[in-house]
């Protein structure tokens, strides 16, 4: 760990945030790919055994 | 050689973008893990701003993604209005979330970074004003595509929304030049030698810019495959509910 000083604070932080953003975003766009994936392959099998 | 038109047909988007979604998610990890670390654990100090110089690695690359995340959806809406290929309108509306995403973080980084350097979170600075604005933009695009249930009509009325907007990117962009005042400096990559960063900061700064451009693609991707696929189910369970 880099000696940050009398900033530690900031720049702590400042990571803190932005990796938990980004890692939200990610998670969040993952889990509605899945979702709507499965609501899809649930439709088009319903469609399917229609035909 | 293929015409880039043919990715407007979804099947062809969704056979392509299968195979290069994995390289493209796994060199953007590579790439921001190694930039993230280069640049916090093995860069010195800046002899002025101290250990702050370290919030440059996620501020200057978020901020770049927040404005050009803009411009990728600008063209995408005008392929929309002038060809009307839906995964282009798609595509604009899957970077929505992730160009918000990225002027917050740029927002953020910068009130942290500006209070020990300026002695404020904020200032009605040219250039954090116009981000400002960008950041409503962006909010205000999502919120255009989730109230309109035709997804032609949002299309279109987000992209002309999506041309205003781009004022306010290009704005955010240029304002220090426009105005020549307030608190932020100009660009910290510059071709000119002398207002560009140290070598030190520069080279971890451009791979962790590399590694935001491949996160910024390899999510717009995922998005604009999720929304393909909501599209068609909407287009089938329509279809459902007229038979």
């Amino acid at each position: 760990m880099p000696d940050l000083g009398k900033y530690a604070g900031a720049v702590l932080s400042a990571y803190a945030v932005s990796l938990a953003l980004l890692a939200v975003l990610v998670l969040w766009s993952l889990w509605r790919a899945k979702r709507v994936k499965a609501a899809l392959e649930k439709v088009e099998a319903r469609r399917n055994g229609q035909d | 050689m293929a015409s880039i038109w043919e990715y407007a047909n979804p099947r062809k988007f969704m056979s392509v973008t299968d195979r290069v979604l994995p390289w493209i998610a796994g060199l953007s990890a590579i790439a921001l893990v190694a930039g993230l670390a280069w640049g916090f654990f093995l860069t010195p100090d800046d002899y002025r701003q101290g250990s702050t110089v370290k919030i440059i690695y996620l501020h200057v690359p978020a901020a770049l993604m927040a404005i050009n995340g803009w411009l990728m959806m600008l063209a995408a809406s005008l392929v929309w209005l002038v060809r009307r290929h839906h995964v282009s309108a798609l595509a604009a509306r899957a970077a929505a979330p992730v160009g918000a995403v990225m002027t917050v973080i740029a927002l953020l980084t910068g009130a942290i970074w500006g209070q020990p350097m300026w002695g404020t979170w904020w200032a009605w600075d040219p250039r954090l004003t116009s981000f400002l604005i960008l950041f409503l933009f962006y909010l205000g695009y999502i919120a255009l595509w989730a109230a309109i249930e035709d997804g032609d009509t949002a299309a279109d009325l987000t992209s002309v929304l999506c041309l205003v907007g781009s004022v306010f990117a290009l704005l955010s962009r240029y304002a220090v030049n426009f105005w020549n005042q307030g608190l932020h400096q100009g660009a910290s990559l510059s071709l000119d030698k002398e207002e560009n960063v140290a070598d030190v900061f520069y080279f971890p700064l451009l791979l962790c810019i590399a590694g935001f451009v491949l996160f910024f693609l390899a999510l717009v991707l995922l998005r604009t495959r999720t929304e393909i696929r909501a599209r068609r189910m909407r287009a089938l369970m329509a279809r459902e509910r007229m038979a």
